[in-house]
């Protein structure tokens, strides 16, 4: 059986984390970090030590914004940034309890709008990541002065062959 | 000069002055733009944070209907589309088993060869600060902006090929042959929290506080961006004791060229920005 650094490394594809030798430049220059349970060169070395539960559980996997500051200053090319994606992709594949349950509705949301109309409706978008989120009432006074303004168009031209999107999405599922 | 276009969902919704400012520039320097074929999104944040086949597919299929195409070379106004099309370029262009399998996805040939550029690199590039400067009817003179890069238009580097990803100049000297003072600052390239904005928004006007605080420190009265996540997210979660207004790169360019659209584009922001203009006797 593999372990969680392998398994890691492996969907990677790029350089093995374990050459992280902890300058903490990722850190350093993370903008998400105050707010991240574990800061990112210390996710390295909690998946090193196979701390695969307190990783995949835990709310710095879905604050990491992918502003990609890390893998950019990074001196051995630790891509952190895609490692990020990986852990996040790895909690949903496992059914984990994702601690940030609204960051993970408004993905989803994003991705069901893409999947029915082939683009983003913002409204309708928003509406679907109320209902998921449970978060009915932020951005109430926000939303109405866009629409007021005509910036929310409720209804926007879908892609046309809607069939090949839907075919996307059903061939990546499993991938 | 003759591109696709890809205007990807933003630029059709919240975003849609920097749409008619980024076609309404183009026309008048002479860039003649198509819009890419029956085009779908582009997977931005959501797609590459949750599925990786799925966020290099999306991008994938508007690229392959770009090399389609009768125009091989496609503008990309989006910061978080251009990064997306560059990223997929840049992992199907160093990975053929992947490249194949995608091909598989989209049911269509890929290719690799269309050129993904953003109106920023087409405008001081090709036309040319001293082209830009020459069109210049009404010089933005008493506006003092930072230019705010965000993350998507550079990193990471590698994939994005863009320009200096630690210190970019291109805004800046856009900005500087419009007649406007530009301000130097420290915070050209850090991030704005993007897709947090609408599931933690406190964070993002964390982020949102502290760079307008430091473009006010930077003796600046606007922040210029060339990113829809980035202006939907200076717009409008800065509070108010430090807010500033926003534009887009091509507002401005349009208002300096003479161009009509500008006034009906600030009514659309969300800090209102027709008493700075006013009081500077630009609008």
């Amino acid at each position: 059986m593999k372990t969680f650094l392998e398994e890691v490394n492996e969907r990677i594809g790029g350089v093995p984390i374990q050459r992280c030798y902890h300058c903490r430049k990722c850190t350093a220059g993370c903008p998400l970090a105050f707010a991240m349970e574990y800061n990112p060169n210390r996710v390295i070395k909690m998946i090193q030590m196979g701390m695969k539960d307190e990783v995949l559980n835990s709310s710095t996997i879905w604050l990491c914004a992918s502003c990609e500051t890390c893998i950019t200053r990074c001196p051995n090319e630790v891509d952190i940034a895609r490692m990020m994606d990986v852990l996040r992709e790895m909690a949903i594949r496992e059914g984990r309890t994702v601690k940030e349950k609204n960051i993970l509705a408004f993905h989803q949301a994003f991705l069901n709008s893409i999947r029915s109309r082939g683009r983003i409706n913002e409204p309708f978008m928003m509406v679907d990541y109320k209902l998921k989120s449970g978060d009915l009432f932020s951005d109430m006074g926000l939303g109405i002065n866009m629409f007021m303004k005509g910036k929310l168009a409720l209804i926007s031209p879908k892609t046309r062959d809607l069939g090949a999107v839907k075919t996307i999405f059903e061939k990546t599922r499993n991938l | 000069m003759k591109v696709s276009y890809y205007p990807g969902c933003s630029l059709h919704g919240t975003a849609k002055e920097y749409d008619q400012s980024v076609k309404a520039v183009s026309k008048a320097l002479g860039i003649e733009l198509s819009e890419v074929e029956d085009w779908s999104c582009c997977g931005a944040t959501s797609a590459h944070s949750t599925n990786f086949k799925l966020s290099v597919a999306l991008p994938a299929r508007n690229l392959a209907a770009v090399e389609a195409g009768p125009q091989k070379e496609v503008m990309v106004p989006c910061a978080a589309c251009f990064n997306r099309f560059k990223s997929t370029q840049y992992y199907l262009g160093h990975n053929e088993a992947l490249k194949r399998e995608i091909e598989g996805v989209i049911g269509r040939p890929y290719r690799g060869d269309a050129e993904v550029l953003h109106p920023l690199g087409i405008f001081h590039d090709r036309v040319g600060l001293e082209g830009l400067a020459s069109r210049v009817v009404k010089k933005l003179t008493g506006l003092k902006p930072v230019s705010y890069y965000g993350c998507l238009l550079l990193r990471p580097p590698e994939a994005c090929r863009f320009e200096d990803y630690e210190n970019p100049y291109m805004l800046d000297g856009i900005l500087t042959a419009l007649g406007a003072e530009v301000k130097m600052w420290s915070y050209k390239t850090d991030c704005c929290g993007g897709s947090l904005t609408i599931s933690r928004t406190d964070i993002v006007g964390r982020l949102v506080d502290k760079l307008m605080t430091m473009a006010r420190e930077a003796g600046a009265n606007c922040v210029v961006t060339a990113c829809p996540v980035c202006m939907a997210n200076l717009d409008t979660r800065a509070g108010e004791n430090v807010r500033l207004p926003v534009f887009y790169f091509t507002e401005l360019m349009a208002l300096a060229f003479g161009l009509a659209g500008p006034a009906d584009w600030f009514k659309l922001h969300n800090t209102d920005p027709t008493p700075l203009m006013g009081g500077l006797g630009l609008v």
